[in-house]
């Protein structure tokens, strides 16, 4: 193997497949990343047996050949390199790299050793990149982190047809993103359970492309497998065991009162006055017309209290929150004013997005935050 | 240091003892040992007991072969635990200066209540009244001017006594006790004092501090001469024990049957829940402590999100606790279950769940409720239903 390429996007490569990088891997050589040349591409490849990761750059190959090396080292090295093309020769088990006047010589693992990667699903389709990771940030934020209950862990994924629904809960909030993505067989209908941890990740790294392609074993399959893909990159991930629980009957169909705040003021004072909240306290919230005051008193008795202009109608109501949850589904609705509506101070109360005062509330993003009982 | 003697230290005589003869008046006036269980030790005894040589934490069997009619009984550390809350209670009721220093003994500074309340004499012995009458257990107290001499002063008029050391009088007092008697002398410092040929406080006192630097380290000569003295600038720290609920069961022999030990985890949860129940509060943190054949011990313990009294959750984190430790088939020998940053139910506001489970909370209320009427364990986790293995103990503070 001999090739050279450019820095740069060897780095980005780089950065794309090492996050499948075991840490402790069962096989030694999955420490490595695969790395493979042929016809004017550097492909390349690291899995974990959770996610697999492969990228593709541009080289200029003057002779093919393949090499694994230590994942971490080669990182490392790439990144120390100084702005200018680095040229790659495989000479017995060593891998030479220049670049300028750099050079380094990595040992190699028996390419011969590593792994077939899982292939990705087929059924699939196509989606931006953009409103995938930012639907999957919304999402993700309502997956519970205690690993003693695995399912909650995971973001919840359906697709029928031409319509994908995102639903994860930690049992204290649920929320649901729905998109439309255009789907490469009409009737497809599937649904998987993905780590939200990992699917966060994957997101991150996807916002900046204008098309994904995202795949999943259709249900019933024996597959386990979720992709994504753009034109140079792939990543799969294994799926959660379990079932998700039901959720849509949680979703309420009417509301007894709505509020329309300013996300950035509420946001505040929502800050603000949490100061005093200490963990096993609330934040109390009572909305009547016109005006939403909120309270909140810690345990060894400081208090904080403020007031914002609000618009409401209904039925005034009491009601009251963990802060820290009520500013993530602020956060998460991604919109300069949102829509709340109630039903009763021990019943979930429902967030979603508004782009103005007047614009209608855009029910593609639901956030449900169960009140606590003060 | 003080010119008045205002520091009290309050030891109760024969605690553990005394506790135990509250339910069984018959018992008095007999040398009854507290530690029952062949692999126990002894915990307390009655003044009969201690008068046939035996003392706290000798083997069990010993103490038997020692004196073979005494009674022996199991303790029972959760009344033991009531009693030292309600005797602290007391204390705590005349100054708030109380340093409690186990579940039978503190100090009190009473420097500042003397106007409100009276003078020390008067104090300490509205507090014996009281111990005596609402506990049915005697307590001695010494009052000195320095922790040190009122600590002396209580284990001299033991039992059932009141001695007070006035300033003038501490070296007098002091001067003929033994060294053993002086503050941080173990058998080790005695032995070097009795080298040099120093056997009672007197000798220590007249002994240049210089000398007793160099035969025990600066900082330990330094502070035998003052204690020689009846000098002791330590004040009356007061603090109160963190609250925790726990229980233990030393099995009869070694277990390493997962299936049983899950068990015995499942009845302490059910035994320290109830406990928690009772109390009306909620813990935070859960803990579990095994130890094995050969005495090592581990603990873990997990915080959780939500400050629960439900059997069934806290029974839940045990189990992961204790899987977590992947034990394949170890002998164990005790396993306890404890809970700990209790807080009062209600106190704080409670994350409401957008799923109701199962109606964990209501099965306890109705479980408490049956267990009241028709006592302990009349209601209890099918799991449960068959006898336990023997030697339990219970332990709270």
């Amino acid at each position: 193997m001999k090739i050279t390429v450019e820095r740069d996007a060897l780095v980005d490569g780089l950065a794309w497949v090492s996050r499948s990088l075991s840490s402790r891997p069962i096989m030694p050589i999955l420490l490595g990343i695969s790395l493979e040349a042929a016809a004017g591409n550097l492909h390349l490849a690291a899995y974990d047996q959770e996610i697999s990761g492969e990228a593709e750059v541009t080289a200029q190959v003057d002779a093919p050949g393949k090499a694994v090396v230590s994942g971490r080292l080669f990182t490392d090295v790439i990144r120390s390199l100084p702005h200018k093309p680095i040229t790659f020769a495989l000479e017995g088990s060593r891998l030479n790299i220049t670049c300028g006047s750099s050079r380094f010589a990595l040992p190699t693992m028996n390419a011969e050793d590593y792994p077939t990667l899982p292939i990705l699903p087929a059924a699939a389709g196509e989606v931006d990149g953009e409103l995938l990771s930012h639907a999957i940030a919304q999402v993700a934020v309502a997956a519970g982190r205690d690993d003693s209950l695995p399912v909650l862990t995971g973001v919840h994924v359906e697709i029928e047809g031409d319509k994908v629904t995102l639903a994860a809960t930690d049992r204290y909030r649920l929320a649901v993103r729905e998109f439309n993505w255009s789907s490469q067989k009409p009737n497809t209908s599937a649904s998987a359970l993905i780590r939200g941890r990992t699917l966060s990740e994957v997101a991150k790294s996807l916002s900046g492309n204008s098309k994904v392609t995202f795949a999943l074993a259709p249900s019933g399959s024996h597959e386990h497998l979720v992709g994504f893909s753009t034109e140079n990159r792939t990543t799969t991930t294994r799926m959660l065991d379990g079932t998700f629980p039901p959720y849509r009957h949680l979703l309420p169909n009417e509301a007894s009162s709505v509020a329309i705040v300013e996300v950035s003021a509420l946001m505040e004072a929502v800050r603000r006055v949490a100061v005093v909240v200490d963990k096993t306290s609330s934040l109390k919230l009572n909305f009547s017309d016109g005006a939403l005051r909120l309270d909140a008193k810690s345990t060894d008795e400081a208090q904080a209290t403020e007031e914002i202009a609000v618009d409401f109608e209904g039925d005034e109501i009491s009601i009251a929150f963990n802060p820290t949850f009520l500013t993530d589904g602020l956060t998460a609705v991604g919109t300069p004013f949102v829509h709340i509506a109630f039903t009763a101070s021990n019943k979930p109360a429902v967030l979603s997005g508004k782009a103005s005062k007047d614009a209608a509330a855009d029910d593609s993003y639901r956030y449900l935050l169960m009140p606590m009982r003060y | 240091m003080r010119d008045e003697a205002t520091i009290l230290h309050i030891d109760m005589d024969a605690f553990y003892a005394s506790a135990s003869l509250i339910a069984r008046p018959e018992l008095r006036g007999k040398p009854v040992v507290i530690g029952a269980g062949p692999r126990s030790v002894v915990l307390s005894a009655t003044y009969e007991a201690r008068a046939l040589g035996i003392h706290a934490a000798m083997p069990v069997g010993r103490a038997r072969r020692l004196a073979p009619h005494a009674i022996f009984i199991e303790p029972d550390h959760e009344l033991y635990a009531d009693i030292s809350a309600s005797v602290m209670e007391v204390f705590r009721s005349f100054t708030p200066l109380v340093e409690p220093l186990s579940l039978d003994e503190a100090f009190l500074d009473v420097a500042g209540v003397r106007r409100l309340i009276g003078d020390p004499i008067h104090i300490a012995e509205s507090i014996r009244t009281r111990i005596a009458d609402e506990q049915q257990i005697t307590c001695s107290v010494g009052i000195a001017t320095t922790k040190f001499v009122a600590k002396i002063a209580s284990q001299h008029c033991k039992p059932d006594g009141l001695l007070k050391i006035e300033g003038d009088d501490v070296l007098t007092f002091l001067h003929p006790l033994p060294v053993k008697a002086l503050w941080g002398v173990g058998p080790k410092t005695e032995e070097v004092l009795s080298r040099l040929g120093l056997r009672t406080i007197a000798d220590v006192a007249h002994t240049p501090k210089t000398t007793l630097e160099r035969a025990l380290g600066q900082s330990a000569g330094e502070h035998l001469h003052n204690l020689a003295w009846g000098r002791d600038e330590r004040e009356v720290y007061p603090w109160e024990p963190e609250k925790s609920i726990s229980a233990a069961e030393t099995f009869g022999e070694d277990l390493d049957d997962e299936e049983a030990i899950l068990r015995e985890l499942l009845r302490l949860t059910e035994r320290v829940t109830q406990r928690l129940r009772e109390r009306g509060f909620k813990a935070r943190t859960i803990g579990i402590s095994v130890r094995f054949a050969d005495f090592s011990t581990i603990s873990r313990s997990k915080t959780v999100r939500d400050a629960t009294s439900v059997t069934h959750d806290i029974f839940e984190t045990a189990r992961s606790l204790y899987q977590n430790l992947h034990l394949d088939r170890v002998r164990v020998r005790l396993v306890s279950v404890r809970l700990e940053n209790l807080e009062q139910a209600g106190e704080s506001a409670e994350q409401l769940l957008l799923t109701q489970g199962p109606k964990w909370a209501e099965s306890d209320q109705a479980r408490d409720q049956a267990n009241r009427r028709f006592g302990r364990g009349s209601v209890r986790p099918a799991r449960l239903l068959r006898r336990p293995t023997r030697d339990a103990q219970d332990d709270s503070k």
